[in-house]
């Protein structure tokens, strides 16, 4: 079964791209999408058996190049995070927040799936 | 002594290092005071010590040791500016130079000391300067930035800091000692010869037995210095370094006892000649002896904080002995370096080629440890500290205490300590107060840190502290933690003992059985990398492929852009024409830029993700394989031509290389591995630099193992000489086996060694006698690595469902604008960020020369 990452509240008017299926998704890693000219990293991991998926900006502030979705994931203390591969710095897959830096963080998008189709809200 | 009503007023005069420490100590003591700072500089206290690193980067906010907020918060009065002028000894009072008055009820003088200055005839000039507070160091940046030489007046400990930060600023520097040698106080003759060519081989120039007589005006330069034997050097600045003088005015001024050489006498408690008025650090003369070093100056503050709040405390002398790095070179003087004590012997071990001196003194019974020096080499010095300063019986040969790594060499275990060695001098932490700690809960160097303050000082005795902790932790069977992360409470080694015993075949399976969490970037790979060692299936099966590194999902190194390299497999270094024109017309198809690189490959850099496979496949098709050099595994073999074609060649050594690295490839480890071979003892390959190294011989092969170029070079050692070329294989499935199973993550084969213990003469045990009875498994694990090779990027363009993960998006077959080049010397390079046009496609266009 999969659940979905969904931080909206009713109010915000979002619209959804269809970005892929299911399929193309890789189980505990990422891949890049490109909705409204800009690049999303979209990962599914396997948390206690369930899939969750999530989405934020493919841009790593730091290296500043488009590489994020090719990070390795993991968690701290229990929430999930991936690691920049350039530098290694870990993103907060909930927030976007960086771990090692304060000041630094990166957007989050929202996701839903309607049957095995993938959709981006930006 | 605190009279109940109102709160004694203590006066403190200069806040220097050791005048903060008695603020900080008095605070601490929480007795019923009021303190107030008068300060001379124009900031509160700073690191003296550290001073230095001003000019490797760091600000004066940097050195600060407290605030005006901090103190504030303490409720203690600072003034800075405060220059205090005279002490009222009949009223109990002090002016400064500004006309104000404070009264006291205990006055303490912590004004430290003052650089002295030679009277020599011109040296009050403009660009003449000394080294001891933040504005001088202000003005010697202002004078370096117009001189284009320097020169240092003094060859002592301060000078050569002092040299250092000229030679920093970039400035032709010099050094001028009126002794013969440097470092005379601390170092004997033949260490400071030694120290002299080591900083000499730096760059700076050192004079000895000079004495300078004027500073005139210079020809080439703003001066000329003359020397007494008629000879004479130019230089635009000049900077004093020639010993400090205690700063005794006040006390002269007030008629307190004074010693011969200046100085104000304190007796045990760092009382002066007044009852009501105390001196510590620098300006203090205890014993007729000033000391130069903070931790007694620290120990005098604490020692006067005790009396004012009625403890018994007593200052009983310091041990002066001292460790540093002096650019760069390790320096260290240990109690009687000068063999002053009588019937003193030594034993002296000198090493000119690496420009490593130590001498070990003991007294006349060859018992008890006296003093040392060490100069090139300070890791003994923790070590002879100890034996000295808590006079641990020597053992039956003493100058292994010196001799590099012998294999007798008794390393002094933190066991052999008594309670009383001081562990932190800085901070006055003896073992037993570190055990006190441990006995109260503390139950890591962290904890300790906090409790005790060891090693917040200058940070000499962090590696002593670590040893120390760890083993009162062991001793009480706390386990220090070795676990590689949060998510296994094992060690690298124990995790592959896991999966090989229990035949465990995916990480899902491991982290469900061993661990917990999701795992990070730390445990997967090491997981990967164990997984593959033992079975060595192809990497980027679903299961595997989330465990990866990035550079080993995409197969290839991520550059700073978000490209990738390309490094085919070029076994030995030995490439055939056609092989290069391939490499030429992928390079041009591609725009990729091209090197040759230090492993005796080629290097085609830039390729974008979803270039990958077509680039691989073009590759693949000409006969390449993929190279790991983005895998801990195998990289290259490097060869010399050897036998066929070189003159002097005893062997084929690129036949060799070419066997040895097709045997090798795709054997994935805890870190890289690199061999080389050469063909004769000329060692044009470098073998002795490599992890694996085999160097020709008439009879047949010399196998070295364990060298590292990198960051920390090391030697290979040499394991086993002659040998036929399958004795040979057999020796290297061994150890390299070896190390694949017990290494830690992301050790290289030099630290594994470092660490092994009984090192090259055990692990000789293991492989060439069978010490341990494994061989016939080392052996059987490498058949099996062996045979289940396959080129990672043949099965990866085979594979669709694989190559589908070279795209930069799922949903587009657009390319990542980001990425854009610029051209240099006729290839593309990375745009810098200043040069990327936003939102254009692709790179602006090469000229192709
Ligand atoms: C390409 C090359 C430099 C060159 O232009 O010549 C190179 C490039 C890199 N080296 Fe190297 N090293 C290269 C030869 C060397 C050598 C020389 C040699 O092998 O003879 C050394 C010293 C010898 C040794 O390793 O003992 C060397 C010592 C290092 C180290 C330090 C290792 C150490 O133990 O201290 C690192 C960092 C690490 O591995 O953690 C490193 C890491 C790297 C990385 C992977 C850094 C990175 O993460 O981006 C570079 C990426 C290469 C790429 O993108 O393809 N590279 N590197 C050389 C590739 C050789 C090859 O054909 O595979
Ligand atoms: C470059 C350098 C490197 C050093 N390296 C080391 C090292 O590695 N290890 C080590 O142990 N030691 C080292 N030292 C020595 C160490 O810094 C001193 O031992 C320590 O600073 C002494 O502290 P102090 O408080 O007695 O004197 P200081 O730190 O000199 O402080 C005295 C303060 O009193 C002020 N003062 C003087 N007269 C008056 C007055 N009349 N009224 C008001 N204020 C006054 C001064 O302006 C000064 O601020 C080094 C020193 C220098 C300069
Ligand atoms: S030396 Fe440093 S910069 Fe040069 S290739 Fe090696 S890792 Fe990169
Ligand atoms: S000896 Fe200086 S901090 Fe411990």
């Amino acid at each position: 079964m999969t659940a979905v990452q969904n931080r909206l509240t009713p109010e915000q008017a979002v619209q959804w791209h269809y970005v892929c299926k299911t399929s193309d998704l890789v189980t505990n890693s990422g891949v890049c999408a490109l909705v409204e000219s800009q690049q999303v990293a979209i990962f599914s991991l396997k948390i206690n058996g369930e899939t969750q998926i999530f989405a934020i900006s493919n841009y790593d502030p730091i290296g500043k190049a488009n590489v994020l979705y090719r990070g390795l994931l993991g968690s701290i203390g229990g929430a999930p995070v991936v690691a920049s591969p350039l530098y290694k710095e870990h993103y907060f897959l909930e927030t976007g927040l960086c771990k090692e830096h304060d000041d630094v963080s990166v957007t989050t998008y929202p996701v839903k799936l309607e049957g095995s189709n993938v959709f981006v809200g930006a | 002594m605190t009279s109940l009503d109102s709160k004694t007023q203590i006066v403190v005069v200069g806040n220097g290092m050791v005048g903060h420490h008695f603020v900080e100590q008095l605070h601490q003591s929480d007795a019923n005071v009021e303190i107030t700072v008068l300060c001379g500089e124009s900031r509160l206290a700073y690191d003296r010590v550290y001073l230095s690193s001003f000019f490797s980067g760091a600000s004066a906010d940097d050195l600060a040791l407290t605030t005006p907020a901090q103190y504030a918060e303490w409720g203690v009065h600072v003034f800075t500016n405060a220059l205090v002028t005279d002490i009222d000894r009949d009223n109990n009072k002090v002016t400064t130079s500004e006309g104000q008055v404070f009264s006291y009820d205990k006055l303490v003088l912590a004004t430290g000391s003052y650089p002295f200055v030679p009277p020599i005839p011109g040296n009050e000039q403009e660009h003449c300067l000394v080294y001891r507070t933040i504005d001088d160091l202000l003005a010697i940046e202002a004078s370096a930035a117009v001189s284009k030489v320097g020169v240092v007046v003094g060859g002592g400990l301060l000078g050569l800091e002092a040299a250092n930060a000229l030679k920093q600023a970039g400035l032709d520097t010099h050094v001028v000692e009126f002794a013969p040698q440097l470092m005379a106080v601390q170092l004997d003759q033949a260490g400071g010869t030694v120290l002299k060519d080591k900083i000499e081989a730096l760059g700076v120039k050192v004079h000895t037995q000079k004495a300078t007589q004027a500073i005139e005006a210079g020809d080439t330069c703003r001066y000329k210095m003359v020397f007494a034997d008629g000879t004479a050097l130019e230089t635009d600045m000049i900077l004093f370094s020639a010993g400090i003088r205690p700063s005794d005015q006040l006390g002269r001024k007030s008629a307190l006892t004074l010693g011969e050489r200046g100085g104000i006498v304190i007796d045990n408690h760092c009382v002066t000649s007044d009852p009501n008025i105390y001196a510590v650090g620098e300006c203090a003369l205890w014993d007729n002896k000033i000391f130069g070093l903070v931790a007694p100056g620290y120990t005098m503050a604490r020692t006067a904080v005790s009396h004012i709040t009625g403890g018994d405390a007593e200052f009983a002398g310091a041990d002066m002995s001292t460790k540093l790095k002096l650019m760069g070179v390790e320096v260290g003087s240990i109690g009687d370096a000068h063999e002053r004590t009588d019937g003193a012997l030594s034993y002296t071990y000198l090493n000119q080629p690496e420009g490593v001196y130590k001498k070990l003194v003991v007294d006349s019974e060859q018992k008890h440890v006296l003093g040392a020096v060490l100069v090139g080499d300070t890791s003994d010095y923790d070590t002879l500290l100890q034996y000295a300063l808590n006079k641990i019986e020597l053992p039956e040969h003493p100058e292994s205490l010196i001799l590099p790594s012998s294999d007798a060499a008794p390393a002094l275990g933190a066991d052999a300590l008594p309670n009383t060695a001081s562990i932190c001098s800085c901070l006055n932490v003896t073992k037993g107060d570190i055990v006190t700690a441990i006995e109260g809960g503390c139950c890591s160097v962290a904890d300790v840190k906090g409790a005790t303050k060891a090693s917040t000082g200058c940070g000499g005795c962090a590696a002593l502290l670590k040893n120390v902790v760890d083993n009162e932790l062991e001793k009480r069977g706390v386990a220090v933690s070795k676990a590689i992360c949060e998510h296994f409470d094992y060690t690298r080694q124990e995790l592959f003992h896991i999966v090989k015993v229990n035949g465990i075949r995916t990480f899902d399976d491991l982290l469900a059985q061993h661990g917990e969490g999701l795992g990070c970037e730390i445990c997967k790979p090491a997981v990967g990398s164990i997984l593959a060692s033992v079975y060595n299936d192809y990497i980027l099966k679903a299961s595997h492929l989330p465990l990866q590194d990035t550079n080993d999902i995409y197969l290839g190194n991520m550059q700073k852009d978000g490209t990738y390299s390309v490094v085919p497999r070029v076994p030995g270094g030995e490439i055939t024409p056609d092989k290069l024109i391939l490499l030429g017309e992928v390079a041009k198809e591609y725009n990729l830029y091209t090197k040759i690189t230090g492993g005796q490959r080629i290097d085609l850099f830039g390729a974008r993700v979803e270039h990958l496979p077509d680039i691989w496949e073009k590759l693949v098709a000409g006969g390449f394989e993929t190279g790991h050099a983005y895998a801990k595994a195998l990289r290259t073999v490097k060869s010399c031509v050897g036998s066929t074609w070189c003159r002097y060649g005893v062997q084929d050594s690129v036949g060799t290389a070419i066997d040895l690295e097709n045997r090798y490839k795709g054997l994935r480890a805890p870190h890289k591995i690199k061999f080389a071979v050469s063909g004769c003892t000329r060692e044009c390959a470098e073998a002795q630099s490599k992890d694996i190294g085999v160097i020709a011989t008439e009879q047949g092969w010399n196998l070295y193992v364990c060298g590292n170029g990198g960051m920390k070079p090391r030697h290979a050692d040499l394991f086993a000489t002659d040998l036929d070329t399958k004795t040979l294989i057999k020796y290297i499935d061994r150890v390299l086996m070896f190390y694949v199973k017990t290494a830690d993550r992301l050790q290289r084969t030099s630290v594994w060694m470092d660490n092994l213990e009984g090192g090259l003469a055990y692990l000789q045990d293991v492989v060439i006698n069978d010490a341990l009875g494994i061989n016939a498994e080392l052996e059987a694990q490498m058949d099996t690595v062996v045979e289940a090779y396959q080129c990672e990027w043949k099965t990866t363009i085979e594979n669709p469902e694989s190559r589908k993960r070279f795209r930069q998006f799922v949903n587009s077959n657009a390319s990542d604008t980001n990425i854009q080049f610029v051209s240099e010397r006729g290839q593309v390079r990375p745009a810098t960020e200043a040069e990327k046009v936003v939102g254009k496609e692709q790179f602006i266009p090469v000229s192709v020369v």
